[in-house]
């Protein structure tokens, strides 16, 4: 463990929040493989996204532009991140918000914790944020004796099944509707026993459910979509109205937020306005959104709190070719077209970000060495490029990481190997001999025998020809 | 050091060496008043998201606020036309009222700053006739009047014409999710029942 110098890029520390699964990815991968029903439910709910998202998107006839335009802002931002934040801090505390930094998941934690505590609750409403997962902040609130209530619908779901979330967007996307109507029918409190798994019917329980938590709690955590600096606005983007109930309804409102989510202008927002909805519900624009700056007398929240966070965005900075990772603007495209995910489901990925662009984002926030399987996590087919509304090129990235990650001795010892029987044309021959004896010795299909079998235990290991090149030549 | 200290400090070192180049941002998608607005695309993107469209003159709103709410209790921003409200209806003023008095009437009649054709979009702004956010999110059925100068084609320029410093309300139909097998399903928290009155 090296202690990096003050001042110097961190990573997110150990032993808090969730960006770190327990196990590597082709274990945790393969035990979801075999869940059929989750594959069911996952193949479904990825099957219809897709087509949702294809169909609103073929409506802009600006999209290539509108793509375009979002990675300039979104590189233009990352090359001036230090200014864009303090001129953020400035108009928020020009509009009457109150800024905080957190160098990482416990500092951030803290800071909530104490807000919270200081406004005088032992219960806090939440929107659906994924950076309050990332640090774990539930765990820390109830730990302080603070009860956290997820007021998504996806999240409720998590929270009430006692479960984690699997998909950047729709949290309980691996839950189909039977599942979560037994969720509701075990935890749910006071919950009409004759429900119905319709959809709407859920909804409706949830409605009546947290109805009251609304009504009567006085502290509120969110996530934000966007801040601009240039005017000190957040923005959340939502479906339900749960994020205006509490961006609205308490007295205090604290928002944590990653610093990558600035953005420069107001007229950014056209760009990102666009992008969003249609790349992530497959939406023309999403049911709500919301906009604050600062507190306004007489509406809304009367105490802002905004919390700018690090925890290891700052070592992804400082990689030249994974940086464009902090472009993302969670909409999780790029989930719902991935081949991986698809199967997998975003468990196996073990942090909160799951997905292609969790295979590139949760490594370098973590440093590699801690999510070493991710990059590995992937096909390289290339559909998340594609989907990407900001053109994050996550193969590149994928295999910039792969070149990071610790590989095992024997592996450079193989490599090392290969390269000097390639340099040399009769050990070459002699080895393709070679490779045409283990033909006839039986192993095909069976891959390499130990050691080398780790090797082809994940590849196809292509079936030696008959005849070389070189023998067809000579004999010819 | 502070956390803030801290973290631009990492920032820097993680951008290292000298000024950066400014990136230049292309903008040549559709822009601000690019694009003339379609009515009847408004109304369809309205319609295809659940929420119910009424055209009519400014004489015969307070008609159609009645054959909505007609015999039921809305709440009223300070500032709304009183010739659009109804004898029918029994007006809540929104002087302040409590939390749980909003939440008990069946529904509010509000104005709106501008409105997005493309997206199906209505934007509230907390102006006088359109009030505090609250009073638009918990009644069961919200109906919005709006005139037709008021909508405009693209996100842009709806952007264009809003004020930062205002509390921002985009609304695109009646609160809905698509949180359960992604099928989107129409009414969780906000109001279930969205009605545009659209002012020709």
């Amino acid at each position: 463990m090296t202690r990096s110098f003050l001042g110097m890029p961190a990573t997110a520390p150990p032993g808090v929040g969730h960006l770190r699964g327990s196990e590597p990815f082709p274990v945790a991968a393969r035990r979801a493989l075999s869940d059929a029903q989750l594959r069911r439910n996952l193949g479904h709910a990825t099957a219809t996204i897709r087509s949702r998202s294809a169909a609103v998107v073929g409506e802009v006839p600006d999209w290539p532009q509108l793509r375009a335009a979002g990675r300039a802002i979104k590189t233009d931002t990352m090359a001036r991140l230090p200014e864009l934040l303090e001129q953020l801090e400035a108009a928020v505390a020009a509009a009457g918000g109150t800024v905080h930094w957190a160098a990482d998941a416990v500092e951030a934690n803290r800071i909530v914790t104490d807000l919270v505590r200081a406004a005088g609750a032992d219960r806090v409403m939440k929107v659906k944020s994924m950076v309050t997962q990332e640090i774990g902040l539930n765990e820390a609130l109830l730990s302080a004796g603070i009860e956290p209530v997820e007021t998504d619908l996806a999240e409720l779901i998590v929270q009430l099944g006692d479960d984690r979330p699997s998909h950047i967007l729709v949290p309980a996307i691996h839950r189909n509707r039977a599942e979560i109507r037994e969720i509701f029918l075990r935890a749910m409190p006071g919950v009409d026993p004759a429900l119905t798994d319709e959809p709407a019917a859920l909804a409706a329980a949830a409605r009546r459910h947290l109805r009251q938590t609304f009504l009567s709690t006085r502290v509120a955590v969110s996530g934000a979509n966007f801040a601009v600096a240039e005017t000190g606005t957040l923005a959340v983007v939502e479906s339900e109205g749960n994020g205006r109930m509490c961006l609205t309804l308490p007295e205090t409102l604290i928002t944590v937020m990653g610093i990558e989510k600035v953005i420069p202008t107001w007229r950014d927002l056209e760009v990102f306005l666009q992008l969003l909805p249609r790349a992530s519900t497959g939406e023309r624009m999403n049911p709500y959104t919301s906009m604050w700056t600062g507190v306004t007398p007489g509406d809304g929240p009367q105490t802002f709190h905004l919390v700018l966070l690090d925890n290891g965005r700052s070592a992804v900075l400082a990689d030249p070719v994974g940086r464009q990772a902090l472009h993302c603007i969670r909409c999780s495209a790029c989930l719902n077209v991935c081949p991986v995910y698809e199967r997998t489901g975003g468990h196996a990925y073990g942090s909160v970000y799951p997905g292609p662009i969790g295979a590139v984002l949760s490594p370098q926030l973590t440093g590699v060495e801690d999510n070493a399987s991710l990059p590995y996590a992937s096909s390289l087919c290339g559909a998340c490029y594609d989907a990407c509304p900001v053109m994050i090129d996550i193969p590149s990235i994928l295999v910039h990481l792969r070149g990071r990650v610790p590989h095992p001795k024997a592996e450079a010892a193989a490599m090392a190997a290969a390269a000097y029987t390639m340099d040399h044309p009769a050990l070459y021959a002699a080895a393709q001999r070679a490779a045409r004896l283990g033909r006839l010795a039986g192993r095909r299909g069976r891959g390499l025998p130990p050691p080398l079998s780790g090797w082809t235990a994940s590849r196809d290991l292509p079936e030696p020809p008959p005849q070389t090149f070189r023998q067809w030549w000579a004999e010819r | 050091m502070t956390a803030r200290e801290l973290i631009l400090g990492r920032l820097r070192a993680a951008l290292g060496g000298p000024e950066p180049v400014p990136v230049e941002v292309a903008r040549d998608y559709r822009g601000a008043g690019s694009v003339a607005a379609d009515l009847d695309v408004f109304v369809g993107r309205l319609t295809d998201y659940r929420a119910t469209v009424h055209r009519c003159v400014d004489a015969d709103v307070a008609r159609t606020v009645g054959g909505v709410l007609g015999g039921r209790q809305i709440v009223v921003p300070p500032g709304l036309p009183g010739h659009w409200l109804p004898d029918s209806v029994t007006v809540v003023p929104d002087d302040d009222l409590g939390v749980e008095r909003i939440a008990a009437a069946d529904g509010v009649v509000t104005g709106a700053a501008v409105a997005v054709a493309e997206t199906g979009t209505i934007v509230l702004d907390a102006g006088p006739d359109q009030g505090r956010r609250l009073i638009t999110l918990l009644p069961d059925v919200h109906v919005c009047v709006l005139r037709a100068d008021q909508v405009v084609a693209t996100v842009p320029d709806a952007l264009a014409r809003v004020d930062p410093h205002r509390p921002l309300t985009w609304i695109s139909g009646p609160s809905a999710t698509s949180d359960i097998e992604l099928s989107r399903v129409e009414g969780v928290h906000g109001p279930r029942n969205l009605h545009v009155v659209l002012v020709l």
